[in-house]
């Protein structure tokens, strides 16, 4: 941890617990891990597997009740505070009364910004998002994966070198869903960003990763990380070569390993 | 048959007609006329009675032809309305000898109104000004059919003037009185009603905002909120009239009494409709309390802010009125209703129901177009 490159997260024997009407839930147990600069980490598992929380406990949307993490040297308090991050939600979350570059000037009119640092930055990141000449439009004039399209955009605003996305695609349909994999994936590489990305489909966790977290539930906790042997380059088609499916193959071994406990 | 289209308004219009025309005699003294043919009376329709016939007969007949949609609807329009003011201008002077046909015909003749409103709420014009119009045209035609029917009616069946006065003398005392109505409208609702219902809803509004930052006050305010609009407002009025004086402001205390509560209510409601994701958003934003209040929170809640204006736009109207019932200025529609009432001049109290309907109206109307402008991205205005 000392020396050259700190790592962005940095999380050890981290715990919660969620108290419920029904007793006590424990969402995460003994997590340890250490994303460092530039990384692309997916986080997969079936559903109660905690990987929501973990970016949430990252994004200090969830106080974590036992162990220790850090977000760029920091408590994510103070990270939130000093807007580390930029987070994507399940759903594109644009707020419907004001246009598409209304909404991406959210965030940097909370910052404070300048009009016209507001209005380059707007430009700047439409264009990463290929969302140029939509500017005026509505949200719900939109189709989802232009309105999620936005919601990236919104998050990239405000220049944070770390990206939260929680299931960002999950409800858009297959061939979108591609589409935006590649442009995520683009944008990685342009922007040299740190992001964390939760998912529960195997392809789109190999497409996209640098190290895949595979996650399991009932108590939530990492059951494995694989490292992805892909280069950093990637055309749709690499997902039928052998190193793709051996990749697959693991992931979905340890999604299995872990399931094996309940059965 | 392809060039007939029957509707039953017009079969049932045709049927009337032809009944009315079996049962003969309109008007008592057009029976006592054919009673004694040789005596010459002078009675109501002696010159326009075929005509009468003829016009809903000949609309009626002509409406069920193949007409293009336009020319139906006119035909009706024409037929249905030409006669209906020859039967009510044809009983002047006769009020209350009207008998079974005249009523059959007034029937007959809204029949044809009814298919003539039917025929046009079924046309889908393309042009927008023309849609624009017929949203118009529609609800007053229905509109002047409610006046034809009382006109008809009060005056055919000679109904007293204490009960129920014809629209046309309510009408005629409108005019009549302007400098009072104007007196009357500018005491109670420029003055008492605008001034209560702002600082009522805008108090309802400020008290939900600390109501909701400051959570001591959400647990004792709201309570007590609920509290101040169960009081029944005809024991708090009086109590306001001797604290405020006889004059507006009193009346204003009781309108700002009867708009808070629904403007607290509903805009503790309006602060709580925002999403958790847009909640947490701002949360990743480090966005303040005000922040997220003014960007995120207060734009959630305008539908229901704006719920809370159009039902006080209502209250506010009939809480002065009422106020206005114990101790007033010799000046105010709630006054001005108290007394002529008492001096059994109902048409002077029509005149004011009429002035506080349509005052209530388009005090409602404008908070309407103005919450469509504001909330233009709710699904319920944008539509889908």
């Amino acid at each position: 941890m000392t020396g050259q490159s700190p790592a962005v997260v940095s999380a050890s024997k981290l715990g919660l617990t969620f108290q419920t009407n029904d007793g006590p839930v424990q969402a995460l147990s003994n997590v340890d891990l250490t994303i460092g600069k530039g990384e692309f980490v997916s986080f997969i598992g079936p559903s109660g597997c905690g990987k929501t929380t973990l970016l949430r406990v990252i994004a200090d949307l969830e106080k974590p009740t036992s162990g220790a993490i850090s977000v760029n040297g920091m408590t994510p308090e103070q990270a939130r505070e000093k807007r580390a991050y930029g987070y994507v939600f399940q759903a594109a979350a644009l707020f419907p009364w004001r246009t598409i570059e209304r909404n991406v000037a959210l965030p940097l009119e909370i910052i404070g910004l300048s009009k016209a640092e507001q209005a380059e930055r707007i430009k700047r990141t439409l264009e990463l998002v290929n969302l140029a000449g939509f500017e005026k439009k509505y949200p719900w004039q939109l189709s989802g994966g232009m309105q999620q399209r936005a919601s990236i955009a919104r998050a990239l605003a405000f220049d944070a070198d770390l990206l939260l996305m929680d299931e960002p695609f999950g409800a858009l349909d297959e061939i979108v869903r591609d589409h935006l994999n590649e442009q995520l994936l683009e944008l990685w590489e342009r922007t040299n960003k740190t992001i964390c990305f939760v998912t529960h489909s195997i392809p789109e966790a190999v497409y996209l990763s640098t190290r895949i977290v595979v996650m399991s539930p009932r108590p939530g906790r990492v059951s494995d990380v694989i490292e992805s042997t892909l280069p950093r380059k990637r055309p749709l088609d690499i997902r039928e070569t052998p190193e793709f499916l051996a990749i697959a193959a693991r992931v979905r071994d340890g999604l299995r390993a872990g399931h094996s406990y309940d059965d | 048959m392809s060039w007939l289209k029957p509707s039953w308004q017009g079969l049932l219009a045709i049927l009337l007609c032809l009944i009315a025309l079996a049962l003969g005699a309109m008007s008592k003294p057009e029976a006592a006329a054919l009673a004694q043919p040789e005596a010459s009376f002078d009675y109501p329709y002696l010159a326009t009675k075929g005509l009468m016939f003829g016009l809903l007969l000949l609309a009626a007949l002509a409406s069920m032809a193949r007409l293009s949609t336009i020319v139906e609807a006119l035909v009706l329009f024409i037929g249905a309305h030409l006669a209906a003011w020859l039967l009510i201008t044809g009983i002047n002077g006769y009020e209350g000898t009207a008998l079974a046909p005249f009523f059959l015909l007034l029937a007959a003749a809204w029949l044809l109104g009814w298919r003539c409103v039917a025929v046009l709420s079924s046309l889908r014009p393309v042009a927008n000004w023309v849609r624009t119009a017929l949203r118009l045209i529609i609800p007053a035609i229905f509109g002047a059919w409610i006046l034809i029917i009382w006109e008809a009616v009060t005056r055919g069946a000679g109904i007293p003037f204490i009960l129920l006065p014809p629209p046309s003398a309510i009408g005629a005392r409108i005019a009549g009185s302007l400098p009072v109505l104007g007196a009357d409208v500018r005491q109670t609702i420029f003055k008492a009603v605008i001034f209560g219902y702002v600082v009522g809803s805008g108090a309802g509004f400020l008290a939900a905002i600390a109501a909701d930052r400051v959570p001591f006050l959400r647990r004792g305010l709201l309570p007590i909120g609920n509290m101040v609009s169960a009081l029944p407002i005809i024991g708090v009025a009086p109590i306001m009239v001797m604290w405020f004086g006889f004059d507006w402001q009193s009346k204003a205390a009781v309108v700002i009494i009867m708009t808070f509560f629904p403007m607290l209510v509903n805009t503790v409601a309006g602060l709580a409709a925002s999403g958790h994701m847009e909640r947490d958003l701002m949360r990743t934003y480090a966005s303040g309390y005000w922040p997220t209040l003014i960007k995120l929170r207060l734009p959630a809640a305008a539908p229901f802010i704006f719920n809370a204006l159009k039902i006080n736009s209502t209250l506010a109207l009939i809480g002065a009125i009422v106020a206005e019932f114990f101790g007033t200025p010799v000046v105010g529609m709630g006054f001005r209703i108290s007394t002529e009432v008492g001096r059994m001049n109902i048409d002077m109290v029509w005149a004011e129901i009429a002035v506080a309907a349509l005052a209530g109206s388009v005090f409602y109307g404008v908070v309407a177009l103005v919450e469509r402008a504001v909330t233009f991205w709710h699904p319920s205005v944008r539509g889908g």
